[in-house]
């Protein structure tokens, strides 16, 4: 079962209730954590884990045969993404602006710009105690995040079988790298606050898995440090289950700026996160 | 002749990480400037602003980005070439005709270019609206939004921008403030372009320090003045103090540094920024804050 | 020598455009003959992704073998105008192009 877990807005939490989620669950059950906010991926943060394997991955990118080209110039004019370029008598190809859309490549009348791998970004897995974790990072000045995060999902499903949970903590927003996620996700957990921009982005988060049609459920972080009640309300006319509510202090806050992890030192806070994982094992069965 | 264009100064608040307040701060400079001040809001993705600054969104227009292919029925003869060629499993057959799938499709024009029917077409895409606002405070806005799966491209972050700039030379102001977009892509880069000073607001967890330091090398990239915010200095006092390593080591700024507080939340749960509800506390640390970046600014640049 | 500006108008008092890829008008001053034209960059606002590379190029049929801009090209684009032999000089954001021009020739603005 593949789980992601999203928020419209960045900093709600997403990646604490991820990584305590993922502790919780390995107590009892084979799972897997991976970051997929390939961006800035911050769950590794709160892990230590020893090496399983590391690997860098690729993508694919056209490469000017200088020999065969007759500068016809159909490829710059092909391309709709400004990612190559004519110049005089060169060709330039500009990697993080190619979508690896083939069309120069197979398009050009003297296959003079070949297909060839082009590193994006590194993808590790590790294992800390029972959980399972891979995190891929895109390198600085790559665009593109969604053909990182499709491969590290592929990934997840070469390595991991079907009774491995699998937990995605999902990059912010609600564009292309997010919707990558929640559309190869189960079910998906929406993490909100209660201020207004809490519950503003919640709206969006709502609109998206109601776009993909995803079963969703909201937990509330840094519950009691706002009013909550139009969020209930929300949730409630949307036919969305409010799983839980993990409480707002000081001592949680703490913990977190650490990177430690907080269910185990404050029971409130495994009350709450029980209570999610039972509704998942649960949907499950 | 466009007088003065460059006696506007404009400041953008960003931080790679969502929650370190990025916006009730932006906010706060914003009303303590009064009408004297345009502000945009780059964080397109999750735009939060306008929840702080009432705005009254009177003119707005579609925004149009990147293509998407279009499948004319009457045309397509069914021969199913596009779908071969899609790289992004955007075309499928559906009830016998094939239809492009919005969410896959990059807009790359491959099917377009090889329709033996020439039945499909690129068509510009509607991913948003762009508006300008007046405000509460009397200062003019402009922000935006994206629709869901829309592609937060540069492209919406610079006509924001370019707007804003605009608006102030007609106006006669001196000061841009930017509500930056997160993250390290291609919207901040549109962010930080053109600007004259970055405030980064950061805080004192793993995650803060991290991002805090992606995010300067990117404001390096640019040479634009740097400044920081430390919030919650006071939740980990051994990060706050890598942080300031981090600062003095790389000659950026210390602007102020906040303590926990839970009037933080208390003022955006009242919509009010942090200025209004509390006036001496935070209050007042922003002030001092805002002034220390006007110096920032007025320092003459190094020939 | 041809050199070119990023500005925001289309004479010698216009500001410099700090930005490179989205700038509004590149002005191109032709020291042998002593003329100055506008070349309007405007479009490029339509343009979502790779706006450096494109207006690199745009610069390089203008046969510029200088440039003088704000805060300088991105690395795209940046790497366009090496290919192309451009020299680029940055920091003239706060001035006319008739400042800048006289900056550049005192040898003050920093080379790229």
């Amino acid at each position: 079962m593949n789980i992601a877990i999203a928020s419209g807005k960045g900093g709600t939490g997403k990646t604490t209730l991820s990584v305590n989620l993922a502790a919780l669950f390995a107590e009892e059950r084979k799972i897997v954590l991976a970051d997929l906010d390939v961006e800035e991926p911050n769950s590794g943060l709160f892990l230590q884990g020893d090496p399983v394997s590391e690997g860098v991955r690729y993508k694919y990118i056209p490469e000017w045969e200088e020999s065969t080209c007759t500068l016809c110039g159909e490829c710059q004019k092909v391309c709709n993404f400004h990612a190559v370029i004519q110049l005089a008598s060169q060709i330039m190809i500009f990697p993080e602006l190619c979508h690896s859309c083939y069309t120069c490549s197979e398009l050009c009348p003297t296959d003079s710009l070949p297909m060839i791998p082009q590193r994006m970004g590194m993808l590790k897995h590790s294992k800390d105690g029972m959980i399972d974790f891979v995190e891929s990072r895109l390198d600085i000045g790559q665009e593109q995040a969604v053909p990182l995060i499709a491969q590290t999902i592929e990934y997840l499903g070469e390595h991991f079988g079907e009774n491995t949970i699998k937990l995605f903590d999902s990059p912010p927003g609600t564009a292309c790298p997010v919707i990558e996620v929640i559309k190869n996700a189960d079910f998906v957990i929406l993490v909100t606050e209660p201020t207004p921009f809490g519950f503003h982005d919640l709206k969006l988060a709502v609109e998206t898995v109601k776009e993909l049609k995803k079963p969703a459920a909201v937990v509330i972080n840094r519950y009691g440090s706002g009013p909550a009640d139009e969020i209930i309300e929300f949730c409630h006319t949307s036919d969305i289950a409010v799983l839980a509510s993990i409480p707002n202090n000081r001592r949680i806050a703490e913990l977190y700026s650490g990177g430690e992890l907080i269910y185990t030192k404050v029971p409130e806070v495994r009350t709450e996160l029980e209570k999610i994982k039972n509704h998942i094992l649960k949907q499950w069965k | 002749m466009e007088i003065g264009a460059n006696d506007i100064k404009e400041i953008v608040v960003i931080s790679g990480k969502g929650g370190t307040g990025k916006t009730s701060i932006a906010a706060s400079f914003g009303y303590l400037s009064g009408d004297d001040v345009i502000m945009a809001d780059c964080d397109v993705d999750a735009a939060d602003l306008h929840l702080l600054m009432k705005p009254d969104f009177a003119y707005s227009e579609d925004f149009y980005s990147g293509e998407l292919a279009f499948i004319d029925s009457d045309k397509c003869t069914s021969c199913g070439e596009c779908a071969e060629v899609c790289r992004f499993d955007a075309i499928t057959l559906r009830n016998g005709s094939y239809a492009v799938d919005a969410l896959n499709c990059e807009g790359c024009g491959y099917c377009t270019r090889i329709c033996p029917a020439s039945a499909i077409s690129n068509i510009k895409q509607q991913v948003g609206r762009f508006y300008i606002s007046s405000t509460r405070t009397g200062a003019n806005m402009v922000h935006a939004r994206l629709n869901i799966g829309a592609d937060n491209s540069g492209k919406l972050v610079a006509k924001v921008k370019n707007e804003t700039k605009r608006l102030a030379a007609a106006y006669g102001r001196k000061t841009i403030i930017v509500d930056g977009s997160p993250g390290v892509g291609c919207p901040v880069v549109s962010s930080l372009s053109g600007a004259d000073l970055a405030v980064m607001v950061t805080e004192p967890t793993k995650a803060g320090l991290h991002d805090l330091k992606r995010i300067y090398e990117l404001v390096q990239k640019f040479r634009i003045k740097a400044g920081c915010i430390i919030n919650k200095y006071d939740l980990n006092p051994e990060i706050s103090e890598q942080i300031r390593i981090f600062l003095r080591g790389n000659n950026i700024r210390e602007l102020g540094a906040f303590p926990y507080d839970e009037k933080f939340t208390m003022a955006i749960n009242q919509a009010k920024t942090i200025v209004e509800y509390d006036r001496s506390g935070l209050g007042r640390l922003i002030r001092a804050c805002r002034e220390t970046m006007h110096l920032m600014i007025n320092e003459k640049q190094m020939l | 020598m041809i050199v070119a500006f990023t500005s925001k108008g289309k004479g010698w008092g216009s500001m410099i455009d700090p930005r490179f890829g989205r700038t509004d008008y590149f002005l191109v001053y032709d020291e042998s003959k002593d003329t100055l034209s506008a070349h309007d960059n405007r479009q490029i606002e339509n343009e979502a992704h790779g706006a450096g590379p494109k207006t690199a190029q745009l610069l390089f049929k203008l046969e510029a073998d200088v440039l003088i801009t704000g805060n300088g090209p991105g690395g795209n684009a940046a790497a366009v105008l090496e290919k192309a032999g451009i020299k680029i000089f940055t920091g003239a954001q706060s001035f006319t192009v008739n400042e800048a021009y006289r900056a550049y020739q005192e040898e003050k603005l920093q080379e790229f």
